[in-house]
This record gives C-alpha cells, structure tokens and sequence, in this order.
C-alpha cells in the first residue's frame, strides 16, 4: 500500500491517471499553468513505448493529437486559457469527425495573456461554445487530487465510448497545489477500450453509420478499411454531403449521442445535503473553501450543503433542479462572472433564490469571502 | 492495377474545373504509387482545405481531409503514431505557405517521414481567386484589382531552408518527369518537398490574361528549365525544374525510436 502514496501536484495526478487509463500519445506546447503534464510525459511516455511530441503550436499540438488517435491510440494534449482558445477549431474537427481524445485545460486568470499564474475558472462557457457551430461537448472537474485521478480515467472512457473529445477543466491551484495521492492498482477503476468494428477485410464499412445504440465501431488508419474523414458534413462513407436530410441527421447525432446520455455522464458529490436549506454549489478548487465554510457552519447547527458539480457539460440540469428544490438560498461560489451561476438560474427556475459568491483577480476564494456574500443573503450585513 | 482501382468512384465527379492541372497531379501520383507497388492499405493520405485538399477524397487510401493549413501537423500525430505507414500530404500554395506556413517549415525542420506535394497554382481557388503567397508582385486577384504589392515565397528555397531532406520542382506540363520526381519522393525518407506548377485557368489564368489552360501549360514550358541547363545561364528569369537536393539527415521517426531506447534504459538502472 505504501508505496502507491504519493504527494504531487493536480498536474502530475493528471499525468498519472491517464497513464493508468493507457494515455498512448501527447502533443503539446508549453504554457502556463499547465507544462509540467507536457514536462512529465515526456519521461513517462518514452519509458512506456508512448508516444511525445512536443509541436510547434497549439494548434498543431491539437491536430497531432487526433492523427494520432485516427491510429489507434489513447491521445492527450494539455494547455490553458491562450492555448485552449487556439485549440478550437480543431476541437470542433474531432466533435464533427467523432475522433475520441483529451484535451486538459489548467485555468489561468482573465482573457488574453490575463494572469498567467493566477487562479480563475473563466474557461466553463469556453469550453461548452469555444468553437463554432451547434455541438455537444463532455467537461469535466475536480478539487482534489483523488478525485482528479478518478476523473481523469473518467474522460478516456468516455472519449472512447462516444467517441467524442473531453475536456478536462481544472484550475491553477488544482494543477499546481501538491496533496495526497494514493494510486489506484491497476482494475480499481474499470477501462473502456476502444470500440473497434468486427466488419471483415473486403466488406464494406461504414465508419458513420451508428448502430442501434448510436456507438459507431472504429477501424484503424493503417488497418484493413480505406476510409474518408472529413469535417464537411458528410454520410455514413465519411463523404461529404450537402443532402440536407444527412445534414439534419449528422447534427442530431452529435448532439443526442451527449445530450441523451447526461445521467451517465453526470458526476457530483454531496456533502451535509439531507436537510440543508442554504445549498452552495461549486466545482474545482473553489468548492474546497465552499467545503470548509459548510463544515463550520454546520458545527454551528445551520442546515448548510455543498452540491459539488465534476460534471460541467452536458450541464446535470435535473440533477441539480432536483437537490436544490427544498432549499432557500442557492450560493454558487466559482471563480468568474457567474457562469455556472446562470446554468443554475436555468436549472432551478426560481432565479431569486439563486446568488453568486465570486472572486476575479487572480487570488483564490476563501471560506470568509463566502461567508461574507452568505450574510448579505441572510440579511445579517457583513 | 489500373488507375481507376485507386479511385473511388463513389465520390465522383470531382469539383475541379475544367482544365485545372490539379488532375494530372491526382493522376500522376497514382502511377508513381502504382510503380512503386505500394499497397493502398499502407498509404494515408492527409489534406487541409482547398481546391487541391480534395484529392483525399477522391483516392482510395486512408484519407483524411482536415482543416485550413493544418495537414501536416495531422499527418505528424499520424506518422509518429505508426511510423511504418507511408504519408503524402498534398496541399494548396495558400493552404501550405499562408495560413499552413508554420506547420511546413517545422515539418522541414524534424525531417519527419513524409511526403508534402504542393500543388502550386497561385492562387485561392475554391473562395473565389484571392491572391496567395504564391500569387506574385504585380498580379491581378480579387483581393488585389490594383496589383498584388506581396513578394512570392521561393518555395524551393523555403524548403531548403527549413530543413527539408528531399526538395524538388515540376509542372503539369513536365508529366514524365513528375512520375519520377513523386516516385523519388514517397522513396525519400525523411521530409520531401514537391512543388508542382499547376495551372488555375479559371482565376489567376484568367484574371491575368494568361489564357486557357493550353495557353498556360505551354507558359510553363516556355518559362522553366531543367536546375543548370544552358538556358537558365543564358535567362536567368527561367524557373528551375528536377530535384534540387536529396540528402540522408535523421529522420524524426527514427529519433525518437532511440530517445525510447535511451529512456527505458535509464528506468532500468
């Protein structure tokens, strides 16, 4: 047992659990705060027979990874806030064309060059909308390094299952705060392999044609099935289409095959929720203040909860509608403007009833910066 | 085989005007594959966007048609994935050099096992005729009804510099010539450039009254000759055609195959 301890940073816990989800191939690019998953498996993955390369941009590094991926293998690029918004387009070519991949974004502070080494989750509505287009998108969080790992494994499994790309959205103090880690053995955490077709040498495949389930069995590049991937619209060849009913169908797939399946898809915990009528709902290192203040409230006998979201996108709306209908605040501490804020306003359908408890620049949200927010709610002044 | 099994008939007819050069490319390639002895299974072949980015479609390989400019850094992820399968990327000149640029020379720079035909008509085709960083100074394009003020890339030269291992210039007329050229390329291991002049009767042909696709084929016999002939000495404003350099440098594959090495050695000690 001992020797599977390990006290790292969120970023090497990410390096780790996607080596034990069988991560193949990364491209990346340097930036902050997010290097040291490129740093890292630049070591590991050689060690491994995997695959590292280090690209000449962002971009390049997002299109390497679907190539590589194309191929067979686990694929992985990291970056943050300027790197993930030059990744878009890409991101979009890999939704459009159904190539399963990972794409982990280390949140930094603002737009632009912003505060490359200050704290911010200003990235949640970019990652649902940042590329163009109708789509569906998979988002996930976490606020601790066990958690991260689990979630970590999560997004390749659900990259491969619907064969779509996952973000992993975690924050400066997340990828940089070293805690606890201790390594599941390999089967704790169960693997999805890819879905590869059963569809014989010299029979035709259809490399878009969903079975009943909407799952499409892949082929290799490089195997036995010559086939055509492209990011026009196109039909179950892979050829491009204009025909309006294989347009309409392609959009419904891509959306529905996420849209349908949020329950799976949907992971959150709950602490002290039972009776609470004061709910706080955070997600990544925010809902670690969120966390602290519930305990010491609770310690003072107020019915408070913590909802903590790992699932951003698709958006657990009935989930979160049903856990917060009792209660008479809803205070979402994050670190933006309120964007997960008003998912929650859209979810509960009772917007006075839901705040926000926010910081902006760059430093990390305390317990006491909510609590002060939390007074304003209950009329007690600060 | 003959030609037709290394089409896909399903996805024709295809989208080139009539007399673009960009078919004697398409054809070409497939003779100089079918000499090789190739096998289709083994071939990926990736493009970006653009009139010429199509020809992924059309062939019966691993085709993959991916977004403005990036192929080859598509085609890196899918090179060193599986470093045994054989990469051509054909791209436009704008596709390539403008909004592709940057992907190029680092290609050229790792020498990286794969092969870039750079199907050059000077021109953005597909949105309409705007100029491209092939077009030239001077030249007539929608974005420049009063004279292009851009210099043209040499894109031989580019190549050369950024590393390129294998380096090469033809034109749609120079048919035969083109054969041996692809076929020496795909052979070339490490990163080769092909650049092929390819006439666009539709736009820059006709924007600067070069005249039909005839015309413009026997402009590029007119004003090209082979690297050091006689008539380059006497015409220096003739372009160059044939191979201008094939060299053995590390192939990137091939690299990190002993950065593997190196690294499970030292986890072993």
């Amino acid at each position: 047992m001992n020797n599977r301890i390990r006290f790292l940073q969120g970023n090497e816990a990410c390096v780790e659990a996607a080596l034990y989800a069988g991560l193949d191939f990364f491209a990346g690019y340097p930036i902050t705060p997010s290097s040291e998953i490129a740093e890292l498996l630049a070591r590991r993955l050689p060690e491994k027979g995997g695959k590292f390369i280090q690209m000449e941009d962002e971009i390049a590094s997002m299109c390497a990874i679907i190539g590589a991926s194309l191929t067979g293998l686990k694929s992985m690029t990291a970056t943050s806030g300027p790197g993930f918004s030059l990744k878009q387009e890409a991101i979009g070519y890999a939704i459009m064309t159904e190539v399963p991949c990972v794409i982990v974004n280390v949140q930094r502070g603002g737009p632009s060059t912003g505060l490359p080494t200050g704290v911010s989750q200003g990235d949640v509505m970019q990652t649902r909308w940042g590329t163009h287009g109708d789509h569906a998108i998979v988002t996930l969080t976490a606020s601790n390094h066990q958690d991260l790992f689990a979630i970590t494994v999560e997004a390749f499994n659900i990259a491969e299952t619907y064969r779509t790309p996952v973000i992993l959205l975690f924050d400066e103090i997340i990828g940089h705060m070293r805690e606890k880690l201790i390594l599941p053995e390999p089967g704790d955490i169960p693997l999805v392999e890819r879905l590869r077709t059963s569809v014989k040498e010299g029979t035709d495949y259809h490399p878009y044609l969903p079975r009943e389930d909407g799952r499409l069995p892949m082929s290799d590049f490089g195997g036995v099935h010559r086939y055509n991937v492209t990011g026009l619209v196109h039909d179950m060849w892979g050829f491009p289409s204009d025909n309006p009913k294989i347009a309409y169908g392609l959009m419904r797939h891509l959306v529905d095959k996420i849209e349908g399946h949020v329950h799976e898809m949907t992971y959150l915990k709950e602490y002290y929720m039972d009776d609470a009528d004061c709910i706080l709902i955070s997600y990544g290192s925010s809902a670690r203040s969120a966390l602290h203040l519930v305990e010491n409230r609770r310690a003072r006998g107020e019915r408070m909860g913590l909802l903590e979201l790992q699932t951003l996108w698709p958006f657990p709306v009935n989930a979160v509608r049903e856990r917060c209908e009792q209660a008479k605040h809803v205070l979402v501490v994050e670190m933006n403007m309120g964007q997960v804020m008003q998912e929650v306003k859209k979810a509960l359908g009772e917007p006075d009833k839901v705040f926000l408890a926010n910081s902006l620049d760059g430093i990390f949200i305390t317990p006491t910066d909510i609590q002060n927010i939390l007074r304003l709610i209950q009329g007690k002044g600060v | 085989m003959a030609v037709k099994d290394y089409i896909r008939q399903r996805f024709m007819p295809h989208i080139w005007c009539p007399g673009c050069g960009h078919g004697i490319v398409m054809s070409n390639l497939i003779r100089a594959i079918e000499n090789l002895r190739l096998k289709k299974n083994d071939i990926v072949m990736v493009t970006g966007i653009g009139c010429s980015s199509r020809i992924s479609g059309y062939l019966d390989f691993h085709t993959l048609h991916t977004i403005h400019g990036r192929a080859l850094a598509f085609a890196t992820g899918v090179k060193l994935s599986r470093p045994d399968l054989t990469l051509i990327v054909p791209m436009g000149d704008g596709d390539a050099l403008a909004i592709g640029g940057n992907h190029f020379i680092h290609a050229a720079r790792r020498n990286i096992d794969i092969t870039a035909i750079i199907m050059n008509n000077n021109i953005y085709g597909m949105t309409g005729g705007q100029f491209s960083p092939l077009s030239g100074y001077g030249k007539i394009a929608t974005t420049a009804p009063f004279g292009n003020i851009d210099e043209a890339f040499d894109i031989v030269q580019l190549a050369q510099a950024a590393g390129a291992s294998f380096v090469a210039r033809t034109t749609t007329y120079h048919v035969t010539s083109m054969i041996k050229i692809l076929e020496e390329a795909i052979e070339h291991k490490g990163f080769s450039v092909v650049e092929i002049l390819s006439q666009c009767p539709t736009y820059f042909g006709s924007k600067n009254k070069m005249g039909d696709a005839v015309d413009i084929l026997n402009y590029f016999k007119a004003q090209t000759t082979s690297i050091g002939s006689k008539k380059k000495k006497e015409n220096p404003e003739l372009i160059e055609r044939g191979v201008f350099i094939k060299k053995v440098r590390p192939e990137y594959c091939d690299e990190y195959e002993k950065v593997v090495k190196k690294a499970q050695k030292a986890k072993g000690s």
